[in-house]
């Protein structure tokens, strides 16, 4: 899916979190939103997936314009940062929500469901934990739920809101190979933000540079890191290690 | 070394912990349990049979009815209520939310006689609304509706009280993420935003219930006390106990005890069945 946000703004209460930004996020890669907090890359996310409505500007997804399609019809997979299990619900309960929430005559039947769980929860490396409840899990098991939740509903991209940042250095970076494998694998159009400029460099095809609400730069992350376009971009990966 | 790490660090001393716990328990007994005790004494001082036939009595099954249809209606329309305050103050930013915060609270802090005297100067026959309603043929001061409108101002709070901290806890991250994952906001708030507040939900909803059967002062002034008719549980002991009738005073002050104590043993009861869904799902 082609995700092209055009002259997206939004402000709140006065405050303007984004000025018109403008991105194509082409169709199977993964593309990072860098930039410290308060960039505007969370908002930038969330209005990809509906989850805010943007003050101006449009987004269209393969071409059609989807600036006020309703969350539910963007069919994106979305990872939150501290995950947003479901509480009350087992892991199993918790992937198969999605497939549960589709009206009655789209809905798979309940061994198809259980049949997707079982793969989705055996993608995760996780075949063991469908009975359990998200308090019972560990930081990145839990990641893991989330990522596979997500992609349940056969969502048409895959976006994650700071995907590894509560976690420690180790869990991380296995983590972060097996989200790059699960993108190989599905061929899903990936937008994640991040704060940390090694994970946007190492893991993403294409780093968009935010800071206060504007895209400073886009590129490749050898561009991005060897070329950088302005004072900011090229202070904030002076931290970065070289790839 | 390991063990030691866990336990808890303690400066009290064995017998002063002691101490405490038996003196805990001796104030419970003699302010809580003592007084509730002798209710039930009083109540059965001429047997079993005595204070069947004093609540079996015309008046006493009328109130018995009363209070039971005031609680009735009231609690599912206060948790109904309280649900909508609460969500609306826990999941939305908008000007006016101190102030409606304040609003929830003020039947606790207004007396409720004062409350009682408010809904009579509004709806009674020489009130602000009063001649409207007389044109209507519309009884609400000394009649049910009366009863209905103090009680569900009283218990107003209960609901909402109990979800507002939960919810505000809880955040939009969950919901968010069954919108996200292609459900309508019903379903996102009968799979989602509902189980996740059950707990607070249900003991609000007791609170409330007790204190919808309980309620005295802002029911008597609007009941104008009309035996038979407009009494209430409450308002019915404290008559009869004015008339020297203790043992009928007693035996309802009893049966309104049982009810309260029903309700109490039915959601420790809930919590004994859940206790193992309640520890893996607490603290997530």
């Amino acid at each position: 899916m082609h995700i092209e946000i055009d002259e997206i703004a939004k402000s709140f209460n006065g405050t303007q979190a984004l000025h018109p930004v403008s991105l194509s996020i082409p169709s199977g890669a993964m593309t990072a939103l860098l930039g410290p907090s308060g960039s505007g890359k969370t908002t930038l996310l969330r209005i990809i997936a509906g989850l805010e409505t943007a003050s101006s500007g449009r987004i269209l997804l393969d071409g059609k314009d989807a600036t006020f399609t309703p969350v539910q019809q963007r069919r994106t997979g979305f990872v939150f940062q501290s995950y947003a299990l479901f509480r009350h619900m087992t892991v199993q309960e918790n992937i198969a929500y999605g497939l549960r929430a589709r009206p009655r005559r789209e809905r798979p039947s309940g061994e198809e469901i259980s049949r997707r769980v079982e793969c989705l929860l055996a993608l995760i490396q996780l075949p063991e934990i469908g009975r359990r409840y998200p308090s019972q899990l560990s930081g990145g098991q839990r990641q893991r739920v989330a990522l596979a939740r997500a992609l349940a509903t056969e969502p048409r991209m895959l976006l994650l809101d700071e995907p590894f940042g509560a976690l420690d250095a180790r869990v991380r970076r296995d983590l972060r190979a097996g989200l790059r494998e699960i993108h190989d694998a599905t061929g899903l159009t990936t937008v994640f933000v991040t704060h940390d400029q090694e994970e946007a460099l190492s893991l993403a095809d294409q780093v968009a540079v935010m800071s206060m609400g504007r895209i400073e730069q886009v590129g490749q992350p050898r561009d991005v890191q060897e070329r950088p376009a302005t004072e900011f971009v090229k202070s904030f990966l002076e931290t970065a290690p070289a790839l | 070394m390991h063990d030691a790490a866990l336990s808890p660090v303690r400066t009290e001393s064995r017998p002063w912990r002691t101490g405490l716990i038996i003196g805990v328990m001796a104030l419970t007994f003699v302010l809580l349990l003592a007084p509730l005790a002798v209710v039930f004494a009083e109540a059965l001082r001429n047997g079993l049979s005595a204070a069947v036939t004093s609540l079996s009595e015309r008046d006493a099954l009328s109130a018995i009815r009363l209070t039971l249809l005031v609680a009735a209606v009231a609690v599912p329309l206060n948790a109904v209520i309280g649900l909508a305050a609460a969500w609306a103050i826990a999941k939305f930013d908008f000007r006016g939310k101190a102030v409606l915060i304040t609003l929830i609270d003020l039947p606790f802090s207004v007396s409720p006689v004062v409350a009682g005297l408010a809904l009579v100067l509004l709806y009674g026959s020489h009130g602000l609304l009063g001649n409207w309603l007389v044109a209507q043929d519309v009884k609400v001061v000394f009649a049910l509706p009366g009863l209905l409108l103090a009680t569900l101002f009283i218990t107003f709070p209960f609901v909402a009280r109990e979800l507002i901290p939960v919810m505000t806890e809880q955040g939009r991250a969950e919901e968010e993420a069954a919108l996200t994952l292609g459900a309508s906001g019903w379903h996102m708030f009968r799979t989602v935003t509902l189980p996740n507040v059950r707990w607070a939900l249900l003991y609000g909803v007791l609170l409330c219930n007790a204190r919808a059967m309980g309620e005295f002062g802002a029911v008597a002034v609007i009941s104008g006390k009309i035996r038979g008719q407009t009494t209430t549980m409450p308002i019915m002991i404290e008559m009869l106990y004015n008339e020297y009738l203790s043992v009928a005073a007693f035996a309802m002050a009893a049966l309104l005890a049982a009810l309260a104590l029903l309700t109490l043993a039915l959601k420790s009861a809930l919590e004994w069945r859940h206790a193992d869904f309640l520890s893996a799902t607490r603290r997530h």
